[in-house]
């Protein structure tokens, strides 16, 4: 593939000189790992869209951000508050502020026996085995160059492990807080998240930018779940307007594991958010859920690989998407059944409501089906809002606007209803409420 | 209260209203017979505003205020109501969502307060129960799954709840059983007064036997060709409308 330098050489050149400063510096194994990944994301470059999985997205725009060595190296900012979603002491938090741990923001107390829980660059200090053995776990990335990239620069994010049986409590709530207050910046957010025989978690991650300036996040996050372990990972993704925010996501689902994963995404002006399901044995199941909510000129791009890699796994798809103004959707939905893969059981479902005429949605979905006794089954529409429904609401006195959010949020209340823990609908629900209310 | 003077109306360039004149006053009950595609649905919805419709001459005035130009909303404000021929399902809201957001926009119009969920409650407590409706149908998706029949119904709650000063009710007979025939009765009937008045579009005499109409008009490609009281509506169902149809061409 060749590659674009003018966005792929401002990370590259600066390698060199931030590598020092880079967290697990003075571990062979690590530095070892981050050259491999500059490497490969040297010869791979910045996807661009003639990468075919890239055709409908284009980050070029990242070259106004003219990321220097600076943008590159944390800049802390004074918060001292995260923006929770959830009640004080009715969950586990971990927050980030620019891409860095912040402990005193942060609410560990009473974590369960068993559980590792804690910012990756901490435990790259105190426990580097772990992190080496977490990192190892999903080393091809096969052909990714985004996460060659967070790889190569990453400095901290998430690691959760549980031990076998073990269960986490509460919900764990993880909040990416973004400024860009003193200036541009990017960051790598490395997430570490592997749950070993029978574990189970429940993660309620929100990513949000505090006021309009431009900033890029790269986030990679590698999930495994051990045979019967359960990940239910619900995600709000409301960066700054003029955010950047691309992320990717691996993961390896073992027998009888389940992923129960939603996205709500609303922020940044580009986003893609890339997901890579590998379902490695016998009832293994993956809910791969979301809605996009965009407006003005955003760009929000969805894409799903889900690898059938034996018999008798399932996964499932619902997005809905409501696009405005002059937004754009990306919809991409990949289901490979390779041939040992009988009795897969494979749904995806993709609906659209385009509120004017010069928004736009480009979907794309693929089946790749390799055996023979397999239930697979895919839809894709775009439509209006439904002229009788919005007459007939009006007929009772609503207003056009009120009528109209009123059926934007049922249309999309049919994804969220989706997301198995209930007791998180309403956040949900409340976040999409908001975003109509504007 | 509402004048209708000389409508027209045009549907993708073709007329369907070819001048209508009609008069309603308070307290009276007016039923509009005709037969298929004569325009009956054609004149109600234009009454409440549906887009679509082009008025190309006439007016309707409702207490004395044109309402060709208000959105259908504000046209339920001033307290028109239409039950439609063919409620619309609308899935992932529910009745009572929807019901409470009709009220309070109509209330909020009229300058009423708003009202607060347990408020509310107690107003459609008592509204199911003088129709006899079950509240089942609250906490389902508005129409969504109903039979024909208890879309009506609900429909007639709707107009309970909302308490218009006109109610039009374009077929809402059609496909009922003996049972919700009186529902829709009781409604229409809960809501007569001095003050208030209704339009029944029907084909059928029977509904007439619960809601007495003090005038019957029939609709016959777009125009009214003959109005007169109660026992127009019984010659109707014994001789049909062949005389009018000829007679409008
Ligand atoms: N959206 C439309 N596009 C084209 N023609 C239409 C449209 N709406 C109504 N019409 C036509 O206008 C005429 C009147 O229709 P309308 O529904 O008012 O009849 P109706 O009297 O209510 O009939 P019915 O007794 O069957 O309910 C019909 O010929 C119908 O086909
Ligand atoms: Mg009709």
């Amino acid at each position: 593939m060749k590659q674009d330098n003018a966005m792929t050489t401002p990370f590259v050149d600066q390698y060199d000189g931030l590598k020092p400063a880079l967290p697990g510096h003075a571990l062979p194994w690590m530095t070892a790992l981050r050259d491999r990944a500059l490497d490969s994301f040297a010869e791979a470059g910045l996807p661009t869209q003639r990468r075919e999985s890239w055709k409908y997205t284009n980050l070029r725009g990242l070259k106004q951000l003219e990321l220097t060595e600076q943008a590159l190296t944390p800049q802390p900012i004074s918060i001292d508050r995260a923006p929770s979603l959830l009640p004080d002491g009715s969950a586990y938090r971990v927050v980030f502020v620019n891409g860095g741990f912040r402990s005193d923001l942060s609410d560990l107390a009473g974590l369960p026996e068993g559980v590792t829980l804690g910012s990756v660059a901490e435990l790259a200090e105190s426990q580097p085995q772990r992190v080496e053995a977490l990192l190892a776990a999903h080393r091809d990335t096969n052909d990714q160059p985004l996460v060659a990239l967070n790889t190569a620069f990453m400095r901290d994010g998430l690691l959760l492990q549980l031990e076998a049986g073990r269960k986490l409590d509460k919900t764990l709530e993880v909040i990416h807080v973004n400024s860009a207050e003193n200036g541009v910046f990017a960051h790598n957010a490395r997430n570490l998240i592997s749950l070993a025989t029978g574990s189970e978690a429940t993660i309620l991650e929100h990513h949000i930018g505090l006021n309009g300036a431009a900033y890029y996040i790269n986030a990679a996050n590698d999930v495994t779940l051990a045979e019967g372990a359960t990940l239910r990972h619900y995600r709000i993704q409301a960066e700054g307007e003029n955010a950047v925010h691309t992320s990717t996501m691996n993961g390896q689902l073992a027998g009888g594991s389940f992923y129960d994963g939603f996205t709500l995404s609303i922020g940044a002006g580009l986003s893609r958010n890339e997901t890579s399901m590998k379902l490695t044995a016998a009832g293994a199941r993956c809910h791969l859920n979301g809605g996009y909510l965009m407006r003005d000129k955003q760009h929000c791009d969805t894409t799903t690989v889900v690898d059938h890699l034996s018999p008798q796994t399932s996964c499932r798809e619902v997005f809905k998407g409501v696009l405005d103004d002059r937004s754009r959707g990306v919809f991409q939905g990949r289901i490979v059944v390779h041939p040992q893969a009988q009795q897969t059981d494979g749904h995806q479902l993709n609906k659209v409501l385009l509120l004017t005429d010069t928004a736009e949605i480009n979907a794309k979905p693929e089946l790749e089906i390799y055996a023979d006794d397999v239930k697979c089954s895919h839809g894709c529409s775009a439509g209006e809002v439904d002229h009788d429904a919005l007459f007939y609401l009006r007929s009772r006195g609503l207003s056009e606007d009120s009528a109209k959010a009123l059926l934007i949020q049922a249309f999309l209340a049919e994804s969220v209803s989706e997301i198995s823990d209930e007791a998180l609908h309403d956040v949900f629900l409340n976040k999409i409420s908001d975003w109509l209310a504007i | 209260m509402l004048e209708i003077k000389n409508l027209h109306a045009d549907v993708e360039g073709k007329a369907i209203l070819r001048g209508i004149d009609l008069t309603i006053q308070p307290g009276e009950v007016h039923a509009i017979m005709g037969p298929n595609g004569s325009g009956k649905s054609t004149l109600a919805h234009v009454i409440s505003g549906r887009d679509g419709y082009d008025v190309t001459e006439g007016e309707v005035l409702y207490r004395g205020k044109n309402i060709l130009d208000m959105d259908p909303e504000e046209r339920a404000g001033e307290g028109v109501f239409l039950a439609f021929q063919y409620p619309v399902e609308i899935p992932g809201v529910t009745n009572t969502t929807f019901m409470k957001e009709a009220l309070n926009s109509v209330r909020k119009y009229r300058g009423e307060d708003e009202l607060d969920a347990m408020q509310f409650m107690k107003v459609i407590r008592e509204k199911t129960k003088q129709l006899g409706i079950s509240n089942d149908m609250l906490k389902r998706a508005v129409n969504v799954g109903f039979s024909g029949g208890e879309k009506k119904r609900n429909d007639i709650l709707q107009m309970a709840i909302l308490e218009p000063s006109l109610a039009i009710l374009d077929e809402t007979d059609s496909g009922l059983d003996i049972d919700a025939l009186k529902t829709v009765a009781d409604g229409v009937n809960l809501l007569r007064s001095p003050e208030n008045a209704t339009l029944v579009i029907t084909h059928y005499q029977r509904l007439l036997d619960y809601i007495v109409p003090d005038f019957v008009h029939v609709l016959a490609k777009g125009k009214i060709v003959k109005s007169g009281d109660k026992s127009l509506a019984q010659e109707l169902e014994k001789k049909g409308y062949a005389e009018f149809t000829d007679q409008a061409a």
